[in-house]
């Protein structure tokens, strides 16, 4: 940025000058501009209009009156939102299923690099990573069309395994308590292979003289990976930590929506299924609006402490 | 790296990749039971004896699902919106994405926020809803494709990658009378195929697999593509009779029937995946570049 200032003789430019260069480089790009014009306007219509038409959740927005015509109602819906003990259950339950991906499928990963990084034979770990990789590329609808196939009482594999073996039938699919299981072990299954790429990518990277001597210090392999290859991997793991929080909101509609059913409601309702619902099947749009809104700046909120957070901690943040 | 030759190295070698070949097993089990299920009879299923490997083979279910147009038409469908929206997607990325790796374009830190910002933040579902209706696309298949052109990750991960192409391509190509647009597309583009063809594979599979979409945007049955049928056969168990025609006098479908539903619309990904698997992985840590 310095140069453009500076002419190659060092002469400080005026502003008019300045102004001068600009529009001569603007010029020279004018087709450039022309190439993005398309890309931006997809931007434009179809992500900064919707953030415009947040404003319906200030509103009582009638979809025949449009957002010049309905009427302002202040913060109606987020009072209404926060007094509704619907509200509460879509929190708590949003909440656990963060903490699930924190807490049990965030290391599956890390733990699976690790152990491929391991193995010796280039032959069989990139057997292991062709088969882990491949549920990464089904759809949801497929994955829990599969678990669902699996475990019906109604001539499910799993279920008939159970009773061979002289056990009670489990209706998994309707039974509340297995909602949040089943949800995690999809996600593991689904996302945890496809996960180690970027871990074993940083593994990669690491300089193979540091294994040479801390084998010559006498460390055996865990010591190895706890001192050499995980420190070597922190930054990479600080980035998708920092990435995953601000995700803190974005569980998946689709997952959850296909899971979700009316036994397992209490548990398996979140802000996205309860906007879909709310909004889409009951019309009720500014109030869905006002939950999808609330939901979205928790988000931002949390992405941006979060890459703050890293950036103090002496990492290289997101943005 | 020196091979660790003790007792205990070995142990933890022979742990790890038990460990690891098990974990692999389950990864893909479901699908095999699946496969294996959808090609055998109800009755066998039934018995809940086998898990790969059933002692009797048949297409029944194949010639139930194929009896009437419903899953063709899903299928192409699907098939339609795949090809046709991976080709618009990339049209926009490339060219969106090629014009941000000009390092010399004016404004080009304020447009990359603008489109960066998106991923941060954005107007949620009923907005956009709104915005789909008031294009004209609600229950149209364009509903599927424009609302999601460009995927700002797989713009960014081109972007990239034309940003570490040697700038002599380009200078040469300039003295040689070449217009920003024959730069691209004589120069840049042939230059930058394996990008390229890993975007393409992402927008595909995201097209083939698409549902939410569908549900939010489309009310016609007739439009809907193989996911979303999917979905109505094997979990809502309704049957295949949403248009009123056909299999009215059949009780919901049977498990194997589900199962060669299921396989129908997973067999495209699965059959190009082995020769993709390199590309995909390829892209992923592209994409990781820039974090």
């Amino acid at each position: 940025m310095q140069s453009q200032t500076e002419t190659k003789a060092g002469k400080v430019l005026s502003k008019n000058e300045k102004w001068e260069l600009i529009k001569k480089r603007i010029k020279k790009n004018k087709l450039i501009y022309l190439m993005i014009l398309p890309g931006l306007l997809y931007f434009f219509v179809y992500k900064y209009i919707p953030m415009y038409g947040l404003i319906i959740s200030f509103q009582d927005y009638k979809p025949y009156q449009g957002i010049m015509g309905s009427q302002w109602v202040g913060l109606e819906h987020f009072k209404r939102l926060f007094a509704d003990p619907d509200f509460w259950m879509i929190f708590k339950n949003t909440l656990v299923l963060f903490g699930l991906q924190l807490i049990i499928f965030f290391p599956v990963p890390i733990i699976l690099s690790l152990m491929l990084n391991e193995v010796r034979s280039m032959p069989l770990k990139r057997s292991v990573q062709t088969l882990i990789y491949i549920p990464h590329f089904m759809s949801w609808v497929i994955i829990v069309s599969i678990t669902y196939v699996l475990l019906t009482m109604d001539g499910g594999i799993v279920n008939g395994l159970l009773q061979q073996a002289g056990f009670q039938e489990v209706n998994f699919l309707l039974n509340p308590d297995w909602f949040r299981p089943m949800y995690i072990l999809q996600v593991i299954w689904r996302e945890a292979g496809w996960g180690t790429i970027i871990f074993l990518a940083a593994i990669a990277a690491v300089d193979a003289q540091l294994y040479e001597a801390a084998k010559i210090d006498g460390a055996g392999r865990f010591r190895q990976m706890w001192h050499i290859t995980l420190p070597a991997i922190k930054g990479v793991i600080v980035i998708l930590l920092i990435l995953k929080i601000g995700d803190v909101l974005e569980l998946g509609f689709e997952h959850v929506y296909l899971l979700l059913n009316s036994s397992n409601r209490e548990v398996a309702e979140i802000f996205d299924t309860y906007v879909y619902t709310a909004g889409l099947k009951q019309g009720q749009f500014s109030y869905s609006t006002a939950v999808g809104f609330f939901k979205g700046l928790v988000g931002l909120v949390l992405v941006v402490i979060a890459n703050w957070l890293a950036k103090k901690a002496g990492e290289e943040g997101v943005y | 790296m020196i091979e660790d030759k003790t007792a205990g190295g070995r142990l933890f070698t022979v742990v790890n990749i038990t460990l690891l070949l098990l974990f692999a097993l389950l990864c893909i089990l479901p699908f095999m039971h699946v496969i294996a299920g959808s090609f055998t009879t109800s009755a066998e299923l039934a018995e809940k004896a086998f898990v790969i490997f059933p002692t009797e083979w048949s297409i029944d279910a194949y010639k139930y699902i194929f009896s009437t147009d419903t899953i063709f038409r899903a299928l192409l469908v699907s098939i339609f919106v795949t090809a046709g929206g991976t080709l618009w997607s990339m049209l926009l990325s490339v060219l969106t994405g090629y014009g941000m790796s000009r390092k010399d374009l004016p404004g080009r830190r304020v447009i990359m926020f603008f489109i960066v910002f998106t991923l941060l933040f954005n107007g949620g579902m009923i907005p956009t809803f709104l915005v789909v209706q008031q294009t004209g696309l609600l229950n149209s298949l364009l509903a599927l494709v424009i609302p999601v052109s460009i995927n700002a990750f797989n713009m960014i991960i081109l972007k990239t990658f034309f940003q570490n192409l040697p700038a002599s391509l380009e200078e040469s190509a300039r003295i040689d009378g070449c217009n920003d647009f024959g730069i691209l597309f004589r120069i840049v583009i042939p230059c930058s195929m394996p990008a390229i063809a890993t975007i393409s594979l992402f927008y595909a599979v995201t097209y083939w697999n698409t549902y939410m979409h569908a549900i939010l945007y489309l009310e016609d049955a007739s439009k809907w593509p193989v996911q979303v049928l999917l979905r109505q056969i094997v979990v809502l168990a309704s049957g295949m009779n949403y248009d009123g025609s056909t299999y009215m006098d059949v009780p919901p479908p049977e498990q194997s029937v589900k199962m060669a539903v299921i396989v129908v619309a997973t067999i495209p990904v699965l059959l190009v995946y082995p020769f993709l698997q390199k590309h995909f992985a390829k892209g992923a840590l592209l994409g990781s570049v820039k974090g």
